[in-house]
């Protein structure tokens, strides 16, 4: 018997086994993860605005929505672990080449300032009243890389599309993740004082859709794995999704309070789509060794002295 | 040259595919020192000879076999005949070694004799180094959560004598010895075939100026690396972190400037 050629093969590979192992992490953990991480990280950099303008009911909804899904975050990461008990081991080193290293130091810094800034919102203690604006403020410059650094704890792999998108995919996530978190602000905000949500909602959706088309057009054999199987519907529904969200939302969302409500959650779930479906394409791209086999091939080829 | 790029004295694999018999007695020496678990029940793959099928948890070394149609010369011409290929394969212990640079506990360490070990004791499983390694070798052992692989037999190392495989190998196949000897009894060798006119033999991972820095166990093969299951010319990602730290910096900050504008913005 001889090994196995796949039907478009240029090369043949070792009886069509992958080259790579898939990746460990459960979709619902970790792409779940890449959500809630973003949803924070985003909406506190928006609560801190609210504050700063003096929109109280914007930043109360904004506080909570970070606290929520930063204690949502740490909840899948940690049960994404296989050994859960040792999470604290996360802090043992401090190590730049990490990427989850560094966003363990990250997240450690910024979940209290969250529960800092949200805390007001919640126990009324003039403590914390005094404390929230200066921890709001921390919380979204270090909201701003919670929501980005996900793109490099991804990319800093050998998984062919994750790493091969790896310039775009920052753009792509600070983009999805500012959509979302306007989106849900916009949800639960009252419309006189949301205007800045949904501006950024609206945005941030149009950046996020620019980002992954010239993500998907980068040229890598790897970007096929977005347009195939399940990724392809996450990614078609994302799509749809956010640009159905942001014209409902900038369109309509300013005069009725429901398609803010419509429009601002249809922005998540696009979001949440767009990380589901990275994940999944990512995932298949370690089972197909022609995403390994043929990129390394031409750029030796490429690289080989012309004779 | 080995020595001054990890700083160190470094030791290594020669894994000389040409002499491989295919006799898994590195696998079996392996499971047997290092006490690494049985896969379950046999599971007869129809793969050739091999049953083991990849590097895993489990299997820190794997004999792959494959079987090609050849031409083989005969006193009357030529004949359609079987050419077999058996190499045994094993965690390259690589100089620019992904798992270890992402690994957050520092469970994955450098050990004094330039190869790359897991501390089973700090390892809390977080998977990042199974998506790291770009030759698929490290992975996670369901049933425990933590990760394992090949440790180039670091007990006995300490201890001065080799590793397991190394010493059951019965055709001198797996070498195990100093890096910079290695390579050069290597390059001695490939010369050697290509002379015998086996044009196709090349050398695996030797080179200091690969994608990975040269890896502390390389391989003399036979065929094009994919054809055993092997990345052709793999580049640790973790070379570009730089780049994506600035990246992600970038993106960071336009997010906040994104922010800011939607506040500047109002008229109302
Ligand atoms: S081959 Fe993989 S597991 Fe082995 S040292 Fe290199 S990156 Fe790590
Ligand atoms: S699974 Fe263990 S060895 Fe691998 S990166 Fe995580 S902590 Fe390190």
């Amino acid at each position: 018997m001889s090994p196995r050629r796949g039907p478009q093969e240029e090369f043949t590979s070792y009886y069509g086994r992958p080259i790579l192992k898939p990746p460990t992490w459960a979709p619902l953990d970790i792409a779940g993860y890449l959500f809630a991480g973003g949803l924070a990280g985003a909406s506190s950099a928006l609560a801190a605005g609210a504050e700063l303008t003096g929109r109280s009911a914007l930043a109360r909804a904004t506080r909570l929505t970070a606290l929520g899904a930063i204690g949502v975050s740490f909840v899948a990461l940690v049960h994404d672990l296989g050994r859960p008990a040792r999470f604290v081991n996360m802090l043992r080193v401090a190590k730049p080449t990490s990427p989850m290293s560094m966003g363990s130091w990250l997240l450690s810094a910024y979940a209290p300032l969250v529960g800092l800034a949200a805390g007001a919102e919640l126990v009324p203690l003039p403590v914390l009243r005094r404390v929230a604006p200066t921890a709001g403020r921390g919380a979204a410059v270090l909201g701003a890389g919670v929501a980005t650094y996900t793109a490099v704890l991804i990319g800093d792999t050998a998984v062919p599309t994750w790493h091969d998108a790896h310039r775009h995919l920052p753009f792509v996530f600070a983009g999805s993740a500012a959509a979302s978190a306007g989106g849900v602000a916009s949800a639960l905000t009252p419309l006189a004082q949301s205007a800045p949500a949904r501006r950024l909602a609206v945005a941030a959706a149009a950046a996020e859709l620019v980002a992954t088309t010239a993500m998907e057009r980068s040229g890598h054999l790897s970007m096929e794995t977005l347009h195939e199987g399940r990724a392809r519907t996450l990614m078609t529904s994302a799509k749809g999704l956010t640009g159905g969200g942001a014209l409902v939302l900038g369109a309509l969302g300013g005069r009725y309070r429901a398609a803010a409500a419509v429009g601002g959650l249809a922005l998540a779930a696009g979001s949440v789509c767009l990380r589901f479906g990275i994940f999944e394409a990512g995932r298949e791209s370690t089972i197909d060794p022609k995403y390994v086999v043929q990129p390394q091939r031409e750029a030796m080829r490429s690289q080989a002295p012309v004779a | 040259m080995s020595a001054v790029e990890l700083g160190m004295p470094r030791v290594g694999f020669f894994t000389d595919t040409s002499v491989c018999i295919g006799c898994k007695a590195c696998e079996v020496a392996c499971k047997e020192w290092n006490v690494v678990p049985a896969k379950g029940a046999l599971d007869l793959t129809g793969e050739s000879f091999d049953n083991t099928s990849e590097l895993s948890a489990d299997s820190w070394r794997h004999v792959a076999f494959i079987e090609q149609q050849v031409q083989t010369p005969t006193e009357t011409g030529s004949a359609e005949g079987v050419r077999w290929l058996m190499s045994s394969d094993v965690c390259k212990h690589c100089t620019h070694s992904a798992c270890l640079d992402v690994c957050p506990t520092g469970s994955l360490f450098r050990t004094e004799f330039g190869t790359v070990v897991v501390q089973q004791d700090i390892c809390n499983g977080c998977g990042y180094c199974v998506s790291a390694c770009p030759y698929g070798v490290i992975a996670q052992r369901e049933d425990d959560g933590r990760v394992f692989k090949c440790t180039m037999c670091y007990d006995r190392l300490k201890v001065g004598s080799e590793p397991a495989c190394a010493q059951a190998c019965p055709t001198q196949s797996i070498q195990f010895g100093d890096l910079d000897e290695l390579r050069g009894r290597a390059q001695a060798r490939v010369e050697e075939l290509h002379a015998a006119g086996q044009d196709k033999a090349r050398l695996y991972g030797e080179s200091p100026d690969d994608g990975v820095g040269g890896a502390g166990a390389f391989f003399l093969l036979l065929d094009e690396p994919e054809v055993y299951g092997l990345p052709p010319d793999p580049v640790v990602t973790t070379r570009d972190v730089g780049a994506m730290w600035r990246r992600a910096g970038a993106a960071a900050a336009t997010l906040l400037a994104g922010v800011a504008a939607a506040y500047l913005t109002d008229r109302g």
